[in-house]
């Protein structure tokens, strides 16, 4: 390595000589730096979404690499937010990539002590059980005056002002048909 | 705005930068309040006075958009003779009932004419009026405006002097809402008042318009409906509503909370704002629209909307013969909102609980209270991402740690259910302008996580499953409901654009319906929720339209899908004067082509498009039709906006300033010191702080962070936003800090008749200490996101405050309360309990506890 080639390679030097005085790009680049490339740019593709924070309704662009999420990005096509995003917007990409995320049921049994592993479908068909029978425990035909009520109180519903409204259709809907009166949503909050 | 909206509050400063003054109102100084041209710090819970004291100004010196007024609202309609004002009662209304603590508004009516109540105010009324009142009156609504009857003509005074007119009424109302009694009330000065009120009246009529932006600083109070009216009054006498740059804007602090408001997980409402059927009144189909729909504007096609909502849900089972199924739906008797759910479920009333998305052991009012109720289960399902303390309380709860409970002795059956996050899963979120966005999946989620949609889908399957061939009458809904939609991959997922098309509807045909004008009664269509009919219009997810914004004019509106009819201001028909034509050049938006025989303009018109001004309804006409040329307002019955409101309100028809429940001061403005219509609980663990009580002296109030959401689930489990907020902390004046020792970065413990938190303190001038009357009420400031779990901890803000809800819409009254503050940590273990049943002693208290 030359005398020359090592000077050119001294930051201060590009930085007193080049195209970047302030130190703020090219002149400051090691070729490792200079290598780096940002990780939105190798996404196989980018996924059109909206931020789940606030109801704002900021545009996110999903870049997903090998079927995992690389980066969020605000959406510069979003005529609500034009590409911007809030410090919570923005730390999207840890949400999704949680490392503490739980992605196992977890079941604790009555008057137990810790959490224990349970299948999903099990899961799903204990709580269909139970539902059932909350449901005919709570049930009311009328009430004291002899009015039809058609309904039960065994059991209630609260959330979720993040759900699509596609889920908070069926939850209604399902509710309904069991006669379940007892839906609420932060929305009452 | 700025701290919880900030992408959103771009558009404030874009305005600022174009010449709009900003002004702020809140009783701490914030992002928003560094960048406004003026911020007003007040006292929390003083805004009706502060409202009233603008309508007053406006009402005083004449300042009110007289041309917009008398063509779009009720003001020259004439009062009943049966009404008395607070003026004349001593602060309550007419009708008031001293006994029950609820108001009868039978007396509110205008001059012969009922109209029906927009809330669930019937279980309010006095059972023997029940029946002749349910010939002209509904019981549960969302606030849409559902008046059943309206006469065609009623009595007018269009110079607004007859002494009964709707005008000379607020007048008088609003007399003693000075600029002085303002300044006393609120703690501003009588010249920070009066800029504000020369600033919006300034900024207000035909070239220009104000907007108000509210959150939950608005709406959770025990007087909260009635903020809102406040400023809807004032708005509508400024002439600002329906009009660009104008209206009264929430700031909805979820991403799809508007979308589960319209359809709604709630339980009085059927999708799109139609109110749930009563036992009481509602025997049958008929009685239901009898009672509930109007004759006349558009709520005059309840029975399409929900005839077609049944045809959606029972399909062939719907029929003409019984009733399309109306019979299936359960009946309400009366509140069944959130806190009676959980004060039912302490008392084992209740034994299931789904938690979908939510942390109410932290994000609800009185903590203690939530988790009572969970420990009292026998079953509890969490969905959620995290292991959020909902979860968790059975093993780490503050109940825990005081010993009022024991993991070993707590019997609830916990399940917790990952979910797929927001990039997991296809979907429409509604935000706060009711714009409907598609989202994309992206990745499948992981494990056992799945989409709401799955879970819904397969556990309704399952039930169904398990009842089949069941011949007992009360399975029939289930058994008969549609509940087929076509699913994909390896875990069964439901199609969501299927559910998105059912919610939009079909024509007799099978063709998706563009429009919920085309909804029929006879059976012919179907459709989940009418109002977001248009969303699926030619087979086309309308609500993932994405032509970029800079491709597109500035009411954007093929981006998304914006319910009613793709709409993007309500009501805009109110931004042409009578004739049709735009107010002005600067502010047209929607006007009349004489020429086409069409609204026209910038947007699409909410209004019939081809009912020219000219339009005067013929006799006997009803629905849309007995609307004139000029009523804006078209889902009122009278096409009115109601600057006084004859029903619809449990706790009168204008809004009055009452103070909150604990407050420091008395009731400067009238003799009632609180809302004599509010709804309590009365419980040991819900004790509430005496108001002017010398052991919790001064005020809080909760709000967000920027770094944080809400209970914290989104956000405290998240390294960067942990890092950027790592602990909960209360912010204190300095004034404050040395009246109590309150050292900056040290701890404190503040104290409520509930319980008692600790915090570190942040003394700083961003809160003042305001004077009061003879009073300085010091406000403390508290953010109520943090909890046990999670990468930062701290305790939640939401277990000092009690429960004590507007008894129009059951929302608690959790933007204000009273506490002491003592400098230290707060006492561990039992030792807490006495603690904080030592103060309740000194307070003059019952003492709390755990039943």
């Amino acid at each position: 390595m030359g005398a020359r080639t090592w000077l050119g390679e001294w930051p201060m030097f590009r930085q007193a000589t080049g195209p970047d005085p302030l130190g703020r790009g090219a002149a400051v680049q090691s070729p490792r730096t200079k290598a780096l490339e940002a990780r939105t740019r190798d996404a196989d593709e980018v996924v059109k979404s909206v931020c789940p924070y606030c109801a704002v309704g900021c545009g996110q662009n999903i870049y997903v690499r090998d079927g995992r999420i690389t980066q969020v990005e605000g959406d510069p096509d979003s005529p609500v937010s034009r590409g911007r995003l809030c410090p919570k917007g923005s730390a999207s990409t840890s949400l999704v990539t949680s490392p503490t995320r739980v992605t196992t049921v977890r079941y604790r049994r009555p008057y137990g002590t810790e959490w224990e592993d349970l299948d999903l479908d099990t899961a799903v068909d204990m709580i269909a059980d139970r539902v059932i029978d909350a449901r005919r425990r709570g049930w009311q035909d009328t009430d004291d005056e002899g009015r039809v009520l058609r309904r039960t109180l065994g059991f209630s519903s609260l959330g979720g002002a993040t759900l699509d409204n596609e889920e908070n259709y069926l939850i209604k809907k399902l509710f309904m048909a069991l006669g379940a009166i007892q839906v609420e949503n932060q929305a009452r909050i | 705005m700025a701290e919880a909206h900030p992408v959103g509050f771009q558009w404030v400063m874009e305005a600022k930068a174009r010449g709009a003054t900003v002004i702020h109102v809140d009783p701490r100084f914030t992002r928003t309040s560094a960048v406004a041209d003026l911020h007003v710090p007040f006292r929390a819970g003083a805004d009706i006075a502060f409202l009233g004291g603008l309508i007053h100004h406006v009402l005083e010196n004449e300042l009110d958009f007289r041309e917009y007024v008398t063509t779009f609202t009720n003001a020259a309609s004439l009062v009943g003779e049966d009404f008395l004002d607070t003026e004349d009662l001593a602060g309550v209304f007419s009708g008031y009932n001293h006994e029950t603590g609820r108001y009868d508004p039978i007396s509110w009516q205008m001059d012969g004419a009922y109209a029906a109540p927009a809330a669930g105010q019937r279980d309010h009324w006095e059972s023997e009026l029940r029946e002749e009142r349910a010939r002209f009156t509904s019981d549960t609504a969302g606030g849409a405006g559902d008046q059943a009857y309206a006469p065609a003509d009623p009595e007018r005074d269009d110079t607004l002097q007859h002494p009964r007119c709707v005008y000379q009424v607020l007048k008088r109302h609003y007399a003693r809402y000075t600029p002085e009694a303002v300044s006393q009330v609120c703690g501003m000065s009588v010249e920070q008042f009066l800029t504000v009120a020369d600033a919006i009246t300034k900024n207000s009529g035909r070239e220009r318009t104000t907007a108000w932006v509210y959150s939950v600083g608005w709406t959770h109070h025990s007087v909260g409906v009635q903020y809102i009216r406040a400023a809807a009054i004032l708005q509508t006498l400024l002439g600002n509503m329906g009009r660009p740059g104008g209206g009264i804007l929430a700031l909805r602090g979820h991403a799809s909370i508007q979308g589960s408001t319209d359809v709604p997980t709630l339980y009085d409402l059927l999708p799109g704002y139609i109110p749930m059927p009563n036992a009481h009144l509602h025997s049958d189909l008929q009685s239901f629209l009898d009672a509930d729909a109007a004759k006349t504007g558009f709520w005059g096609h309840m029975d399409a909307y929900l005839i077609s909502l049944l045809k959606a849900w029972w399909g062939d089972a719907a029929t003409a013969d019984n009733d399309f199924a109306f019979d299936y739906l359960p009946r309400l008797t009366g509140n069944h909102g959130t806190y009676g759910i959980v004060r039912d479920q302490i008392d084992r009333k209740t034994f299931g609980y789904f938690v979908v998305g939510e942390n109410p052991a932290i994000g609800h009012a009185n903590g203690k209270m939530q988790r009572l109720g969970l420990a009292n289960l026998e079953w509890l399902v969490v969905r959620d991402m995290q292991m959020i303390e909902t979860a968790t309380f059975w093993r780490d709860g503050p109940e825990i740690e005081t010993g009022e409970l024991r993991t070993e002795d707590i019997g609830t059956e916990v399940f917790y259910l990952p979910c797929a996050n927001h990039t997991e899963k296809s979907g429409t979120f509604t935000n706060t302008q009711r714009l409907l966005q598609w989202r994309r999946e992206a990745v499948h989620p992981p494990g056992d996580a799945r989409s709401e949609l799955h879970f819904y889908y397969h556990l309704g399957r399952k039930i169904r499953e398990k009842l089949a061939g069941s011949t007992d009458e009360r399975d029939r809904p289930l058994l008969d409901l549609t509940w087929d939609y076509p699913t994909f991959g390896v875990h069964s997922e439901p199609d969501p654009e299927s559910v998105l098309a059912e919610i939009n509807g079909f024509d007799a045909d099978g063709n998706h319906l563009s429009s919920y004008t085309q909804m029929k009664a006879d059976g012919s269509t179907s459709g989940g929720c009418w109002i977001y009919t248009g969303v699926y219009r030619d087979g086309v997810n309308q609500a993932d339209r994405r032509k970029p914004g800079s491709e597109q004019d500035w009411v954007a509106s093929e981006w998304g899908w914006a319910w009613p009819a793709n709409r993007r201001t309500l009501y805009n028909r109110a931004s042409a004067d009578a004739d049709g034509r735009p107010w002005s050049e600067r502010k047209a938006y929607v006007w009349w082509d004489e020429e086409a025989g069409r609204w026209t303009g910038h947007d699409i018109p909410d209004f019939e498009a081809g009912k020219p001004p000219s339009y005067r309804p013929p006799e006997g006409a009803t629905h849309e039709d007995a609307l004139s040329g000029t009523d804006a307002f078209i889902m009122q019955a009278d096409g009115k906006a109601w600057l006084y409101a004859p029903t619809g309100l449990a706790d009168g028809p204008m809004p009055t300033h009452y103070e909150p429940v604990e407050s420091p001061v008395a009731n400067m403005l009238h003799a009632e010191q609180d809302n004599p219509a509010r709804e309590d609980i009365v419980r040991a663990w819900n004790r509430l702080n005496p108001s002017m009580s010398d052991t919790y002296p001064y005020v809080f109030l909760t709000y967000r962070l920027t770094e944080h959401h809400t209970a914290g689930g989104m956000s405290r489990f998240l390294p960067y936003l942990a890092e950027l907020q790592p602990e909960f902390f209360c912010e204190v004046s300095p004034a404050l800090a040395q009246e109590r020792n309150l050292e900056h970065l040290g701890w404190a413990t503040l104290i409520s008749a509930r319980t008692a938190i600790e915090a570190r303190v942040v003394v700083t001038e961003r809160m003042k200490p305001l004077r009061i009357g003879d009073n300085v009420v010091h406000q403390i400031g508290l953010p109520y996101h943090w909890g046990s779990n999670g990468l930062s901890r701290g305790d939640p803000a939401n277990d000092l405050l009690g429960v004590v809800m507007d008894p129009n819409v059951h929302i608690q009254e959790s933007k204000v309360a009273t506490c002491d503050i003592q400098p230290g940590r707060r006492p561990r273990g039992p030792a807490l309990l006495e603690f904080v049943e030592s103060y309740r002693r000194k307070a003059g208290v019952e003492p709390g506890g755990i039943t």
